[in-house]
């Protein structure tokens, strides 16, 4: 084969790339009922770096796609039963389960939407884990989940499915601003051995590919996301552990202070979207 | 040190690793060269690369990996060709073998504070990791890769010709 043959099958190979290479333009509509806001105008902190903040969801295949729109294809959702059970189950010295003190979990919709967020009796921003093992420790007299760990997820999960459709909306100001602050400083700082910052893939880099992956906005609407690759549910810090770990970098723990304020930051920057979790990823 | 005396201990330094071992890297990463403009004149290991095997480091997901950033057409039977940077086809029409070790050995040289990795680069870097552990780095870095394999890589890419 000559140089001119050869270069005429390589655009015909990598023709497919160039062709999802955008975010889509599909519709997201949960169980035919409820509309999901997947791309709205970015919050007003984040308009000097994006016009539009967009989920994850429009960078992955019609497949993987396809499987969160009915809750009956969501793999995820088996870990949402899961976790509604737990929310009905005694456990720890003080004889209670979560819905002693809540209710229904359908009393919750409306809470993932908010966190993480501050807490005035404790004086510190907390996730929604955070918050959950609280509960656990000094309502329950339970021991505290560990940190992304199956029954942590699963509870998070629960809580994010009754609030699924409600716009993400967390606050950056009062007295949560200066973790907020430091969320933002971490997600702009360029680490490990390849220099790379947050940003650098997923603010200024989103839509295109990078080796096999479709770079998104790297958006935390759906989480806890079901991965095909892995086929469970995976948190908000274990993901940016992952995604650390890619620069040639020491990485925060799940739990640590540095990912709460990380979540915080990365959580506003989605601000608007419907909360999706659990969502289905590749 | 002065900058005359450290050169001149770099020369020597230099001279007593060519002649222990022809193959010794005679530039360390500390001692690169840069002209204003981010170009490296001389070679990092005083002679020139091997292209066939520059395209296999190019290639490969586990050395250069630069098809994860870069399409490379000459490089077609290899899948997935990221569209991070521009396409490298023509690279050697458009920069020469000084500029393109430049790029190579450290592109924020090049290219202001550019997404592109520093190639021939040991320190100065934020939780550098112990490879892709996650772990913190175990002791001084290795370069992401040797002046030999920088040199096959800028050989590679001295091919990429627009006719
Ligand atoms: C070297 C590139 C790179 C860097 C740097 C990087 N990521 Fe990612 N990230 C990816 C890839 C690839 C994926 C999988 C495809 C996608 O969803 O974008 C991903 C996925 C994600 C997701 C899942 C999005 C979803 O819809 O499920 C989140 C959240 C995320 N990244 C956050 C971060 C944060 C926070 C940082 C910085 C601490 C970061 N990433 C740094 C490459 C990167
Ligand atoms: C993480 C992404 C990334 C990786 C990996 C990467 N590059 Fe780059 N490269 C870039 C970007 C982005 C540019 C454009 C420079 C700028 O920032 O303006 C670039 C520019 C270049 C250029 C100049 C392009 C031109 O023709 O104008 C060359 C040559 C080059 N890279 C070679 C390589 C080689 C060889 C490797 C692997 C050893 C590599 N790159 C790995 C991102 C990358």
């Amino acid at each position: 084969m000559n140089i001119k043959a050869m270069t005429a099958v390589a655009v015909v190979l990598l023709a497919p790339t160039f062709a999802y290479a955008d975010a889509d333009d599909d519709t997201m509509v949960l169980n035919e009922d409820i509309s999901m806001v997947t791309k709205t105008a970015a919050p007003a902190h984040l308009s000097d770096a994006l016009d539009e903040v967009m989920s994850g969801w429009h960078f992955r295949s019609d497949e993987t796609q396809a499987m969160q729109l009915d809750d009956f294809d969501n793999p995820g959702m088996i870990f949402v039963e899961k976790g509604m059970e737990t929310w009905a189950k005694v456990d720890g010295s003080e004889g209670k389960s979560c819905q002693s003190c809540h209710d229904d979990i359908d009393s919750m919709a409306g809470v993932k939407a908010t966190y993480p967020k501050w807490n005035e009796a404790a004086g510190e921003v907390r996730t929604l884990q955070m918050q959950m093992n609280d509960c656990r420790e000094n309502q329950m007299g339970a021991k505290a989940w560990g940190y992304d760990k199956g029954a942590a997820i699963n509870m998070e999960a629960a809580l994010s499915s009754v609030s699924r459709g409600m716009p993400v909306n967390v606050a950056t100001d009062g007295p949560a601003q200066s973790t907020w602050e430091m969320g933002k400083e971490l997600y702009y700082a360029r680490t490990g051995q390849l220099e790379l910052s947050c940003a650098n893939c997923h603010e200024d880099s989103y839509g295109l590919m990078i080796r096999a992956d479709h770079l998104s906005q790297g958006q935390i609407n759906g989480f806890p996301t079901y991965r095909l690759k892995n086929a469970k549910l995976n948190g908000v810090h274990s993901r940016f552990k992952g995604c650390v770990r890619d620069t040639r970098a020491e990485t925060y723990k799940p739990g640590s202070k540095e990912f709460v304020a990380l979540e915080m930051y990365v959580a506003s920057r989605g601000n608007g979207l419907s909360v999706e979790g659990p969502s289905v990823r590749n | 040190m002065n900058t005359l005396n450290k050169l001149a201990a770099a020369s020597v330094a230099g001279v007593i690793a060519l002649s222990s071992a022809g193959w010794a890297e005679m530039v360390a990463p500390a001692d690169v060269a840069f002209d204003e403009d981010g170009a490296v004149a001389m070679s990092l290991t005083g002679k020139a690369g091997d292209a066939a095997m520059g395209a296999k480091i190019a290639g490969s997901k586990k050395i250069g990996n630069c098809v994860a950033c870069h399409q490379i057409g000459a490089l077609a039977d290899i899948p997935f060709q990221g569209e991070i940077g521009p396409a490298l086809d023509g690279a050697a029409d458009r920069w020469s073998e000084a500029e393109l070790r430049g790029i190579l050995a450290n592109s924020k040289m090049t290219f202001e504070g550019t997404m592109m990795p520093a190639y021939y680069k040991v320190d100065g870097f934020l939780r550098p990791g112990n490879g892709y552990t996650g772990k913190a780095a175990g002791g001084p870095l290795d370069p992401l890769l040797s002046g030999e394999q920088i040199e096959d890589v800028i050989a590679f890419l001295s091919t990429l010709k627009d006719e």
